[in-house]
């Protein structure tokens, strides 16, 4: 094991309760949001994705506790017990209530999470790198804008490396490498790992770990929406247009639409 | 002549580039800027920023670019080019901070967001007004329209939603306001790029997609061959990229790129709400699939019920 691992790496690991990936959303008929209730929810793919390198890291001997965050209304505790039952050590469950949870921003997330930085030293924030129902790509970099951490965004391979981070990126064109250094937010493309899944044993287990709550109040944090809805809806439906019969017919299809020359 | 813009309503672009070349996606980030109807500066960061702000310069609709030229800006680190686009802010006060939403916007924009103490906005695929904007949710099957009262609006955008700005403009060069780099946080160490002579997939006229049908890596060949005669870029489902067939960069959907082509064809591919989420606004899709149960077919303008490995080398014969 390299001895130049930090003493004491603790990670801090950002897990959201979303609508399940394999649910077909459907907007409310007055449309002012989508239909959550009665529809199964789990951990946003991503996060535990970035959870799962944390625990690999505490097995390595290179982090030794990871902490499990989630901000939202009272069922986030669900994910949390999920996320303690996959090997996190502790979870902080920062709670708003289920009538303010819709309205949260990754902007509220980030101030949040200072202050729990500025009460308790952490010395990186692991988090995937989108959640899959509002897509937006944003609490990482706003997280290590906020801390004035540096930040490495859609890992696809982390090595620890003293009081560095290296981290293979996917990037648009191909893969870069970086060098972060400690403390550092980090987050988890598809490709990092293989998340494990709880085993009952570890679900039993994680009931006995421990679960803060704090309320956003506690951290006295504003969360006033800067963002309004005025409008959720379906995007067009698109019309099948249809089988043909083979493939000199899909060609004289493409011909008459003039993608091939004729 | 300086003239105080602070009460002018203006707009940040943040250029992104390769050192060389300006990414085409700043050319539809400047088009959705133009939107908005404020004055447009364009601010170019990097070791050879000059020669990039050059092209910019000529962009229609720019007024004025700012170059900030310094080797430290190598790579554009978001952590190096913040206190860029901070300075730049403090000095011209942007009503509106914008970058195309690529990896580079995405991993700027909110850095930049928190020190403005401003929930940005991402990926967003049409501008209503000012401060109204629509954008995809839910793996592009929710469509929200949001209305942002940040202090400053922060938003990433879509690439294919906005035309690509021509060129017709005559902007000066200007350097940016001076600015201070912290450059022991962060160290940029290498890229692995993937090479080809496609077409770039996010912007290609017809792109060729396989799936998991495809089987192997090997077997890729025959939808690149497909790919080559008709001049397409090539992309995949994520089942593909995570089963090797092709690198990551390849991947179309709803984590990966999204594209919209004239023309899609989905080879092997069963369409899963992640896939359609990255191709699904693309003009004509073309379906190529043994399976008439894929979910692929209801959004397919074209369906073929085949199996891919006699279709697809007969089509590649024919053409």
């Amino acid at each position: 094991m390299n001895k130049s691992y930090p003493m004491v790496m603790r990670v801090l690991v950002g897990v959201k309760r979303v609508v399940d990936y394999a649910v077909k959303v459907r907007v409310k008929p007055d449309k002012t949001g989508v239909i959550t209730e009665g529809v199964q929810h789990s951990i946003n793919p991503f996060d535990e994705i970035a959870l799962e390198e944390a625990v690999k890291l505490k097995e390595k001997k290179a982090a030794t506790e990871v902490v499990a965050f989630s901000m939202g209304g009272p069922k986030c505790q669900e994910v949390l017990r999920t996320a303690l039952a996959k090997g996190a050590d502790k979870a902080i469950h920062i709670e708003v209530p289920d009538a303010d949870a819709s309205k949260l921003e990754p902007l509220h997330v980030a101030r949040a999470l200072k202050k729990i930085i500025e009460n308790d030293k952490f010395d990186a924030v692991f988090l995937g790198k989108q959640a899959i129902d509002d897509d937006a790509n944003q609490t990482g970099s706003l997280i290590a804008g906020i801390l004035d951490w540096p930040q490495a965004l859609y890992a696809s391979k982390v090595e620890p490396d003293g009081k560095y981070l290296k981290v293979t990126r996917e990037i648009d064109g191909g893969l870069d490498t970086i060098k972060v250094s400690l403390p550092a937010v980090l987050s988890a493309d598809l490709r990092l790992n293989e998340p494990r899944y709880a085993t009952l044993p570890n679900i039993m287990k994680a009931k006995k770990k421990p679960l803060e709550k704090k309320s956003a109040k506690d951290l006295g944090i504003d969360v006033t929406p800067q963002t309004k809805v005025l409008e959720v809806s379906e995007p067009p439906v698109r019309q099948a247009g249809g089988f043909v019969d083979d493939v000199s017919a899909l060609i004289t299809k493409l011909k008459e639409k003039g993608f091939i020359k004729a | 002549l300086q003239f105080n813009s602070s009460r002018v309503k203006s707009t940040l672009v943040i250029a992104e580039h390769d050192d060389s070349k300006l990414a085409p996606i700043t050319l539809n980030a400047i088009t959705a800027a133009s939107k908005i109807g404020a004055d447009i500066s364009v601010l170019v960061t990097g070791a050879t920023a000059s020669k990039v702000a050059e092209q910019v310069a000529k962009i229609n609709g720019v007024k004025r670019v700012l170059v900030a030229q310094d080797e430290k800006l190598k790579n554009n680190l978001p952590e190096r080019v913040t206190p860029v686009v901070l300075a730049s802010h403090k000095q011209f006060n942007f009503k509106h901070i914008i970058a195309g939403a690529s990896a580079f916007g995405r991993g700027l924009i909110p850095r930049v967001a928190a020190k403005l103490e401003s929930s940005p906005i991402s990926d967003i695929t049409a501008v209503h007004s000012p401060d109204t904007f629509s954008r995809t949710m839910y793996a592009g099957n929710v469509v929200v329209k949001v209305q942002s009262s940040a202090p400053v609006k922060m938003l990433t955008v879509r690439g294919t939603a906005f035309e690509q700005a021509k060129d017709g403009g005559a902007a000066q060069l200007e350097n940016s306001p001076s600015f201070e780099l912290k450059t022991d946080s962060s160290e940029f160490l290498g890229q692995e790029l993937s090479k080809s002579e496609r077409p770039d997939l996010a912007t290609a006229k017809i792109v060729v997609s396989g799936g998991r049908g495809v089987k192997s890596a090997d077997n890729f060949k025959l939808i690149y061959d497909l790919a080559d005669k008709l001049g397409a870029g090539v992309g995949a489902s994520r089942a593909a990229v995570d089963a090797g067939y092709c690198p990551n960069d390849m991947q179309v959907g709803q984590t990966g790129k999204i594209v919209a082509p004239e023309l899609y064809i989905a080879i092997g591919i069963s369409g899963a709400i992640q896939h359609l989420a990255g191709m699904k606004d693309s003009k004509v899709i073309v379906a190529i699939n043994k399976d008439p149960d894929a979910p692929i077919f209801q959004v397919a303008d074209i369906g073929l019920k085949a199996d891919l490995f006699n279709a697809v080398p007969e089509m590649t014969k024919a053409l």
